[in-house]
């Protein structure tokens, strides 16, 4: 299974054709559990052969949603299409498609073999045909030598591959994953993690995956829908839910970003100028908003995108604000720069460590000058 | 930390034992006692075994004790598994804790009422009184305990393997029967031991509900005893014992044994990442 990875990943993108009919389609979907709004009043499209994303912390309605997909819950309101075709009244055993447990739920009385071909047993099919998918199953996850195992004699890792190929054996029209690899650690989890893209890629299969972990995330998804409180807060590609948040809420979710409050003081097609009060200072920023001259807003600039030097930068057309460097955090690979801007704004710079120098020109209370692009920040309204 | 044991711990270990378990040996002794007289020891015999078999009376009342005990212990092991499966499963539904109330009552219900009420019961009912009105009480009465045990055997029962049943196509009367069921056996099995003893060893609800015809080893031995013990009674009560411990032996041994191989094939399956 393990190939290179491609060049390029095909171009993507069904979303944007107006034309294109979804293959899953949630209308308006409200779950309930007494007075607990799990969902609330949720639409979403996914699209044939889409690896999408349920991003969101504990409680958001992630799981509720996939659950109602599979058919373990029943939505209080609304209706779920599987190919235009209304899913309600079709029990769980009946739907063509299968979940991967964040338990995994495999069956312990059964041999790693038998739990593959369950489903095809429940199917009955010819044990012939059984005997080879299964063969193709445990190829597919390389667990060839493992097939007379239980599952207690299993690794975590073994566990989750053998629940992954249960999951495919019966090769559903769409594959549910619920936190699938939130028991592996790290390392195991990242290499999932690519396995897991390029078996999608594989079997071209359409991919719905919950997780609570943004890296996650945006590394296996082409779309992510992020969740909070019972609905989507925005549904976009990785790359732009992480470049152009649509609100406050969602880029503090994913990574760390500076945010500065203020009011439009110019505005100009999308060249904009932001009057923060905390600063005192006048911020230029290229961004497509609707907002207008008075109105309140704030600017987010993820902390990568700043620069940090003793000198005042020489460019005139960029953003440049002084501070003192009040913490600094080193990681390895990366280091943290917390610099005091104003008696009560503190901001984050993040600069790589590209050489080997444990010295650094910077240090704690140096006076220093932040800095970055006016197309770096984005305007946010909510 | 491994110290000597004080004298005091062993005076009140032996004390303890003595307490429980002289009894018993005593019985056991005597068993083996060549005189008719129960109390006065005059010899090693074994003639005892043998003639408690040629005691057909007796030999009667192990064989309507057993019949006895297989059926309603079979009867109450289902009806106590329906009944653990819907406190269990049904979430909460309207008279619930009535139910529930209900089903435990008869834990801590004295017998004699418990042997009483049935004994009404079955006259109203203008029922005879014989082998199926033991049973039905003894069915009655033990299957507050398996529905116990079943129910804490099912609340660890992880019901996402229900759930990745039914997703892989599974209807669920058979997801019941291919999942459930195998997981909660032991929990099935241990109750069925259970009401099977209790069945065994009952004398106050069976004397209640018993006809001429069917009297049961306790009642036997407790009206020979009060006519003054025989011997035969001793042996009997010997080979009751015997059987008792092996079985328990047997469970905690094999229990033990499957625990250990377990913990060493997930012990196997983790070093050969």
């Amino acid at each position: 299974m393990k190939k290179p990875l491609g060049p390029v990943r095909r171009a993507f993108s069904p979303w944007d054709n107006p034309s294109e009919q979804p293959f899953i389609e949630f209308c308006n979907v409200t779950k309930r559990f007494g007075r607990v709004v799990a969902v609330d009043d949720l639409s979403l499209k996914i699209y044939e052969r889409e690896f999408h994303a349920l991003l969101g912390g504990s409680g958001c309605g992630k799981t509720t949603l996939i659950r109602m997909l599979a058919g373990f819950e029943v939505p209080s309101e609304g209706q779920i299409y599987l190919q235009g075709q209304d899913l309600s009244g079709v029990p769980p055993y009946k739907r063509p498609m299968n979940m991967m447990f964040q338990s995994y739920a495999l069956f312990p009385h059964m041999s790693v073999t038998k739990n593959i071909a369950f489903g095809l047993e429940m199917d009955g099919l010819p044990s012939r045909e059984i005997k080879d998918r299964v063969y193709d199953m445990l190829a597919l996850v390389r667990l060839e030598g493992f097939a007379k195992r239980r599952p207690h004699q299993l690794t975590d890792g073994q566990r989750q591959r053998v629940a992954l190929a249960r999951s495919l054996a019966k090769r559903p029209k769409v594959l549910l994953l619920d936190e699938p690899l939130a028991a592996l650690e790290k390392k195991l989890r990242e290499e999932t993690q690519l396995e897991l893209i390029n078996l999608q890629e594989q079997l071209k299969i359409t991919f719905l995956i919950v997780t609570h972990d943004q890296e996650e995330a945006m590394t296996v998804a082409d779309r992510i829908s992020l969740m909070h409180m019972g609905k989507i807060m925005q549904n976009a590609t990785p790359g732009e839910i992480y470049e152009q948040p649509n609100s406050r809420f969602v880029a503090e979710f994913l990574g760390d970003i500076n945010v500065l409050d203020g009011q439009i003081s110019k505005k100009q097609d999308d060249e904009v100028q932001l009057y923060s009060s905390v600063l005192g200072d006048h911020l230029d920023v290229h961004y497509p908003t609707p907002a207008e001259v008075g109105d309140h807003a704030a600017l987010a600039i993820r902390p990568e995108k700043m620069r940090i030097s003793l000198d005042k930068p020489e460019q005139t057309d960029i953003n440049a604000i002084r501070g003192e460097v009040w913490d600094i955090a080193y990681m390895g690979d990366v280091s943290i720069y917390h610099v005091k801007v104003a008696e009560t704004e503190t901001l984050r710079a993040i600069v790589a460590n590209t050489t080997r120098l444990v010295q650094r020109p910077i240090t704690w209370e140096d006076q220093v000058w932040l800095s970055w692009d006016s197309d770096a920040g984005v305007i946010l309204l909510a | 930390m491994l110290s000597r044991p004080s004298w005091f711990n062993i005076t009140s270990l032996v004390v303890g034992f003595s307490f429980l378990y002289l009894p018993i040996v005593i019985l056991i002794v005597f068993s083996f006692n060549d005189a008719q007289l129960a109390t006065v020891w005059s010899g090693f015999s074994t003639r005892w075994y043998g003639g408690m078999l040629q005691n057909e009376q007796l030999m009667q009342a192990v064989w309507i004790t057993l019949r006895i005990g297989l059926t309603s212990a079979t009867l109450a092991t289902v009806l106590g598994t329906l009944a653990a499966l819907v406190l269990a499963r049904q979430g909460r539904f309207f008279g619930r804790s009535l139910f529930s109330g209900m089903i435990y009552a008869p834990l801590v219900m004295p017998e004699v009422i418990l042997g009483l009420s049935l004994v009404l019961l079955f006259v109203a009912m203008d029922q005879n009184q014989g082998f199926w009105t033991i049973m039905i009480a003894h069915t009655t009465f033990s299957m507050c305990y398996v529905t116990v045990i079943v129910q804490s055997r099912l609340s660890e029962f992880d019901r996402s393997l229900e759930e990745a049943a039914m997703d892989l196509g599974c209807p669920p009367v058979r997801t019941f029967f291919h999942i459930t069921l195998p997981q909660i056996l032991p929990g099935i099995l241990a109750g069925w031991m259970l009401a099977f003893t209790l069945s065994l060893n009952d004398l106050v609800i069976a004397s209640f509900n018993a006809g001429p015809e069917t009297t049961t080893l306790p009642m036997r031995i407790y009206g020979q005893v009060k006519l003054g013990g025989t011997p035969e009674i001793n042996a009997i009560s010997t080979i009751l014992i015997l059987l008792m411990t092996v079985g328990v032996i047997l469970a905690s041994v094999l229990t033990k044994r499957q625990r250990l191989k377990r913990m060493e094939e997930e012990r196997l399956a983790a070093a050969h990442l």
